[in-house]
C-alpha cells in the first residue's frame, strides 16, 4: 500500500480495518441492505476521499467509522481496537481520543462562543475550564480566528465556522478525521481554503482523514478515492498526479 | 463524578443563553416557594399568638363563675351574673388537695378619671393572691397586702392599657385617680399580658383590693359574694378529679339538691386553648398542602419546558454525543439544568417570601415567625422537585440516537 508520501507503510497498524462489513436497516417493507460486504483498510497519513451518490451507502459507512452506529454483519477495527467489543463507556473514549468529527453543516453549538464550542470535547474528559480554554484559543490561533473566540458563531462566515469546527475536532489531537462533505454549504473559494487546511494537516501533522464529498475537485485534494454504489465499493485507486495539479 | 464541575458550568451556560425562558421556567417555583414560606410564617404566627396566650392565662388554670346558664326560674342569664359564689366558697376551694393557689375575683366596668382624663375600664378586685395565680409580674411600683385587703383601702394596681390611656406616659405610681368621687392611689404597674384568646385586651384592667371592690365601687347585695374564682391546680393530669371535687364541694356547700342545676359554671381555659391551638395546627397543615400543590405544579412546569428544551436542543445533543460525550454526560446536564433552575428559582422566592411575611408584619401587623426549618425544608423540596422532574426529561435527551440526533433541523 501506498502511504501519502509514496513510502511503504504497510507494517503500521491499519487506523481503519474494515472487513466484509453489513448493514440493514429495518424498512416496512423487509430489510433494506445499505451496506453490502465492505472491506477497507486505511493506513495512518492516509487522505482519502469517499465517494459516490445518494443513496449508495456512504453516510452509512461514515457513521460506522464514527462509532455512531454499528454494523449489522463484519468487522471494524479503529486504531487497532474492535470497536463491537467496546461498551459504552470505551465507545466515548475512542470517538474523544481518537476521532475527530468535521460536519457539513459545521454543528457548532450556536450558544457558546467559538472558544468554549472548540472546548467543547475536553470537557467530557475532564480537563478543567482554564486549561481547556487556553487549549482552545491555540487551536484558534492556528485557523487564524484567535480574534473572534469571545464571539458566537452567528457572528463569523460559514468558511470561518467550518475552520472553527476543524480546530474542534484537532482539539484532542485526533488518528482519524472524518469529514462529512464538509464544503458542502460552501462556496468553491472558502472550499478550496478548507480543503487547503486539511491538506496541511494531513501533510505536516500525518493526521489520516477519511472525507465524504461528491464533488469531483474537492475529492482531488484526497490521495485516494474510494467510489460507493449501491452499498459496495465499486472503485479504490490513488488519486492520479495530473488530476491532482490545480488549474 | 469527575464531570460534574463541567457538566455545572455547561448547564449554567445553557441556562443563561435562554434567560426569559429560564425566568418564565423558574416562575412556578418562585411562586411555589414562597407561597410555601409564607404561609407558614403566617401560620407559626398564628401559633405562637395561641400560645402566648396559653402562656398568658396561667397555665392549669380553672375558673369557676357564679351563676349557671340556666337558673331555675327558667330564665337566662349569662354566668357570673348572679353572685352565688362567696369568699367562704373560695377560701373551701383553697382547702382541698391538689390546689396551688386561688384567687376570688369581683369584677365590673367603671369610669376612671386622672386629672382631665377619663377611661371607661374594666376593674378587678381579688386578692394579692391573683398576680401570682396569673403568673402576672409588676414592672413598677409593688402589689396591696392582706390589710389592704381587710381594711378595703382604696389602692389599685394598673394595667398597661388603663395606664397609657389615663397617664399618657406619666409614671402612675403614686399618682391618685379617682372612680366616681373616690380617690384610688396606684401602687404598682403590672406588665403587659396582651390579648386573650378571646380577643380581650387583658391590660385594659385596674386592679383593686376585693373587699373594696364588693364595698365602695360596686356595691352587692349580699356580703362576701365574688363573681367567679380562679383557680390554679398543681398538675394538669389532676385536672379531671380537681373539677369533680369542686363541683362536688360547692353543690354541697350550696346545699344543691340531687337533679338540681349547678349554680356556678367551670371553665378550664387551658382545654379551650388547647383547642385553638389544634385548630391552628389544622390550618397550618391545609394551608402547607394548598402550598406544596403550587410546588408541584413548579415542577411539572420545570419538566414541561425542560421537554421543549431537549427537542429544540436535539442537534446539540447529538453533536455533543458525536464529540465524545456519553449517555450519562448529556443525563447529567439536563438534570444539572433542572436542578439549577429549581434552586435559583427555590432562593429567589425564599427571599420573596420572607420579605413578604416582613412586610406583612411591617403594614397589617400580623405575627409572624419565619423559622430556619422552613427554609431549609424549601430548599430541599425545591431541589428534590427540580431532580424528580428534570429526570424524565433528561433521560429522553441521553437516550436520543446521535445520528437521528445530528440530522435533526
Amino acid at each position: 500500500m501506498l502511504g501519502g508520501d509514496g513510502k511503504i507503510i504497510a507494517r503500521d497498524t491499519p487506523v481503519i480495518a474494515i472487513r466484509n462489513l453489513y448493514k440493514d436497516y429495518p424498512t416496512p417493507a423487509g430489510a433494506f441492505p445499505a451496506l453490502k460486504g465492505i472491506s477497507l483498510t486505511v493506513y495512518p497519513g492516509e487522505f482519502v476521499a469517499v465517494m459516490g451518490p445518494s443513496g449508495s451507502g456512504k453516510s452509512t459507512f461514515m457513521n460506522i467509522l464514527g462509532c455512531l452506529d454499528h454494523p449489522t454483519y463484519g468487522d471494524y477495527e479503529l486504531n487497532g481496537k474492535l470497536v463491537s467489543s467496546l461498551d459504552e463507556e470505551a465507545t466515548a473514549r475512542l470517538r474523544r481520543r481518537t476521532l475527530g468529527f468535521v460536519f457539513q453543516g459545521f454543528n457548532l453549538l450556536p450558544r457558546m462562543t467559538l472558544e468554549d464550542n472548540v472546548a467543547l470535547p475536553l470537557v467530557y474528559s475532564g480537563v478543567p475550564r482554564e486549561r481547556r480554554l487556553a487549549k482552545a484559543r491555540r487551536l484558534l490561533e492556528k485557523v487564524g480566528l484567535a480574534r473572534y473566540a469571545k464571539s458566537l458563531p452567528s457572528r463569523i462566515s460559514g468558511g470561518q465556522q467550518q475552520r472553527v469546527a476543524i480546530a474542534r475536532a484537532l482539539i484532542n489531537r485526533p488518528k482519524l478525521i472524518l469529514a462529512d462533505e464538509p464544503t458542502g454549504n460552501l462556496d468553491s473559494r472558502t472550499s478550496e481554503k478548507i480543503m487547503a487546511l486539511f491538506t496541511k494537516l494531513n501533510r505536516r501533522k500525518g493526521i489520516t482523514i477519511v472525507l465524504v464529498t461528491h464533488e469531483t475537485d474537492i475529492a482531488l485534494h484526497a490521495r485516494r478515492q474510494v467510489r460507493f454504489l449501491d452499498g459496495v465499493i465499486v472503485q479504490d485507486a490513488p488519486t492520479r498526479k495530473e488530476e491532482g495539479t490545480q488549474p | 463524578m469527575t464531570l460534574f464541575p463541567g457538566m455545572f458550568h455547561e448547564a449554567w451556560i445553557a441556562m443563561g443563553a435562554n434567560r426569559l425562558r429560564t425566568t418564565l421556567t423558574m416562575l412556578g417555583m418562585i411562586i411555589g416557594v414562597a407561597s410555601v414560606v409564607l404561609m407558614v410564617s403566617v401560620v407559626q404566627g398564628a401559633q405562637s399568638t395561641v400560645q402566648e396566650s396559653i402562656n398568658s392565662l396561667g397555665n392549669n388554670t380553672l375558673v369557676i363563675l357564679s351563676g349557671s346558664a340556666m337558673m331555675t326560674g327558667g330564665v337566662r342569664t349569662d354566668t357570673g351574673s348572679a353572685p352565688t359564689l362567696t369568699m367562704a366558697d373560695a377560701e373551701a376551694i383553697g382547702e382541698l388537695s391538689g390546689i396551688a393557689a386561688y384567687a376570688p375575683i369581683h369584677m365590673g366596668m367603671a369610669q376612671l378619671v386622672y386629672g382631665s382624663l377619663n377611661w371607661n375600664g374594666r376593674i378587678f378586685g381579688a386578692t394579692p393572691g391573683y398576680l401570682d395565680v396569673r403568673f402576672w409580674p409588676l414592672v413598677a411600683g409593688e402589689n396591696f397586702t392582706e390589710s389592704d385587703l381587710r381594711s378595703a383601702t382604696r389602692v389599685a394596681l394598673i394595667g398597661q392599657t388603663t395606664a397609657e390611656n389615663l397617664f399618657a406616659g406619666e409614671d402612675p405610681v403614686g399618682k391618685t385617680l379617682r372612680i366616681g368621687q373616690a380617690p384610688f392611689q396606684i401602687l404598682g404597674v403590672l406588665d403587659r399580658k396582651g390579648q386573650s384568646f378571646d380577643g380581650n385586651d387583658q391590660d385594659d384592667v385596674l386592679i383593686v383590693p376585693l373587699t373594696t371592690a364588693q364595698r365602695q365601687i360596686f356595691g352587692t347585695p349580699f356580703q362576701g359574694s365574688v363573681r367567679a374564682i380562679l383557680v390554679r391546680i398543681e398538675r394538669a393530669e389532676l385536672m379531671p378529679q380537681i373539677q369533680t371535687a369542686i363541683v362536688d364541694l360547692l353543690r354541697q356547700r350550696h346545699r344543691l339538691r340531687e337533679g338540681q342545676e349547678n349554680d356556678f359554671s367551670l371553665r378550664d381555659l387551658a382545654a379551650i386553648a388547647q383547642f385553638a391551638t389544634e385548630t391552628t395546627r389544622t390550618l397550618s397543615m391545609l394551608l402547607g398542602a394548598i402550598a406544596s400543590v403550587s410546588l408541584i405544579v413548579g415542577g411539572i412546569g420545570i419538566m414541561n419546558i425542560m421537554l421543549v428544551s431537549v427537542t429544540e436542543r436535539t442537534r446539540e445533543i447529538g453533536i455533543r454525543l458525536a464529540i465524545g460525550a456519553r449517555k450519562i454526560d448529556v443525563l447529567t446536564q439536563f438534570l444539572m439544568e433542572a436542578i439549577l433552575i429549581s434552586i435559583a428559582g427555590c432562593v429567589i422566592g425564599l427571599t420573596l417570601g420572607i420579605g413578604g411575611s416582613i412586610l406583612l408584619h411591617l403594614s397589617v401587623e400580623i405575627p409572624i415567625v419565619i423559622s430556619g426549618s422552613s427554609v431549609i425544608v424549601a430548599f430541599f423540596v425545591a431541589a428534590a422537585t427540580g431532580i424528580f422532574f428534570g429526570f424524565y426529561p433528561a433521560r429522553k435527551a441521553a437516550r436520543l440516537d446521535p445520528i437521528e440526533a445530528l440530522r435533526y433541523q
